[in-house]
């Protein structure tokens, strides 16, 4: 393990369907840091997502989760994983997948009512996932990553469509987790989300544009925020490759 | 607890727990249960009818539909929520947690394979008591049969569902694979009497030998070397497609 990354990422390349959807990256994850994988839609960020997991093919690179190959046997326990769609049985209720994924992951059925608690769906428990809303899907998704206290938390776009409150919440929530230890990589197309994370890593056509803490992108760009400090970044490239 | 140990090809209290969550997204879909339950009760009754006044060819033909009846069934229904599990990216999850591939697997047979018993022993009940079929065997080895059977559909299921990629497809795959079976299977001309490229054809289909077996099952008091010829032949169809339908279920995609 390299020193206090929870996550290397070395020359990692993905094709996909003959194009270049990762493009060399480079980047790390701090233990126990909230990591947001910025950039547009189409940028890589599932991409790295699932690389990182170890359910992505890869064409070359590598990915080590913890000091061990992503995809390891013994990481899968160790790593919580919400996928961009909320992946869970819409034909049963919230508690009803919480209670199959924690017997999946080993987590004890006491998880499932914090679970639930943690994602504000405790009126809803008993609810039928396929009536619930797009967003409270995300957080039937998300509660059930959160099962058994994973040390490494991977979220792909946990937040989109969630109110404003709702979104404060979670976020409260993720510096909880961090503070206890837990770490954290949250990807999201918003830039307003960026200033909540510890550390930043902005992707854009399968490259990393830069990785560091906001302030520092801020300041080497000259910028007042991460929306302009990621155009300039777009910009000083473009100016460059010409 | 908190982390389970890495090894092992199974781990019986995944695969109940699986069983268990099949079993559950059954039983919120009531409609599905009652098409499950009553549609072969119904068609048997169909053709206990359309047999009216030749009870001898119903004798005959009766129990053989009670093998495929669950075999077409459990085709249709593993193909399509195994499908599910792919495209909703719930399968995705799961492998990325410390699920066996064969905890999934077996998670759908053992659920499958329970709602197949209650099938067929509803169906067997109404026909041996109600519309007055006349077997020479005992009602339990045709409930094995049809076990069998069921747990043959839910294999082949869960493989076919690997070379599909909408349900619409999934569907398909009944006529294209299941169907050719139930023409060769011995149903509708005995196998011996078909043409020796058939019949060589029909020697390699697994629902062969599940209406064999329901044939040698119901003509003859107890198991007969036949019989169990039969059933060893579907046992190793099963624990085939179950290893290849695990061997498709791949922890790393494009």
């Amino acid at each position: 393990m390299e020193g206090t990354s929870a996550v290397v990422v070395d020359q990692l390349t993905v094709h996909r369907g003959g194009n270049v959807v990762l493009d060399s990256v480079t980047c790390q994850v701090a233990a126990g840091s909230i990591t947001g994988l910025l950039g547009p839609s189409g940028s890589g960020k599932s991409t790295l997502i699932r690389s990182i997991v170890g359910v992505q093919r890869v064409s070359s690179g590598t990915v080590q989760v913890l000091g061990k190959p992503a995809g390891s046997k013994s990481l899968r326990s160790l790593i919580g994983y919400v996928t961009q769609a909320p992946s869970v049985y819409a034909d049963l209720s919230v508690r009803e997948n919480l209670r199959y994924f924690a017997a999946i992951m080993g987590a004890s059925p006491s998880d499932v009512d914090g679970a639930i608690l943690a994602v504000g769906l405790k009126d809803k428990s008993v609810a039928l996932v396929s009536r619930l809303s797009g967003g409270q899907r995300t957080r039937v998704s998300l509660a059930a990553a959160l099962l058994g206290s994973p040390p490494v938390l991977v979220l792909d776009e946990p937040t989109v469509g969630l109110d404003p409150v709702l979104r404060r919440d979670l976020w409260e929530m993720f510096h909880e987790l961090a503070g206890r230890g837990t770490t954290l990589l949250v990807s999201s197309h918003v830039m307003d989300e960026a200033d909540r994370c510890s550390d930043l890593l902005l992707l854009r056509e399968g490259k990393v544009m830069a990785q560091g803490a906001p302030v520092a992108i801020r300041d080497r760009t000259n910028t007042h925020d991460l929306e302009s400090a990621f155009l300039a970044l777009i910009d000083s490239e473009e100016a460059m490759a010409r | 607890m908190t982390v389970i140990p890495g090894g092992g090809l199974m781990n019986p209290r995944m695969t109940f727990a699986t069983a268990g969550r099949v079993l559950a997204q059954l039983r919120h879909d009531h409609r599905t249960i009652a098409l499950l339950l009553v549609v072969p009760c119904l068609l048997i009754a169909l053709l206990a009818w359309v047999f009216d006044g030749q009870p001898a060819v119903f004798d005959r033909i009766g129990p053989l539909l009670l093998a495929i009846f669950p075999l077409v069934v459990m085709f249709i229904v593993t193909s399509v929520a195994m499908l599910r599990e792919r495209t909703s990216g719930t399968l995705e999850r799961l492998l990325a947690m410390p699920l066996n591939k064969l905890d999934l697997l077996l998670g759908y047979a053992l659920a499958f394979g329970i709602l197949a018993v209650v099938q067929s022993g509803l169906a067997t009940a109404v026909s041996l008591w109600l519309l007055g079929l006349d077997i020479a065997g005992s009602a339990g080895w045709l409930l094995v049969t049809a076990l069998l059977a069921a747990l043959l559909g839910t294999a082949l299921g869960l493989l076919a569902s690997a070379f599909a990629q909408t349900e619409f497809q999934a569907v398909q795959f009944m006529p294209a694979l299941v169907l050719p079976q139930l023409l060769l299977c011995g149903l509708f001309v005995p196998r011996e009497a078909m043409h020796s490229v058939l019949e060589a054809i029909s020697d390699v289909l697994p629902l062969s030998y599940a209406v064999d077996a329901m044939a040698e099952v119901a003509t003859s008091s107890g198991l007969s070397g036949q019989a169990t010829r039969d059933y060893a032949v579907l046992a190793a169809f099963i624990i085939g497609a179950l290893a290849l339908g695990a061997a498709t279920l791949r922890r790393r995609t494009a």
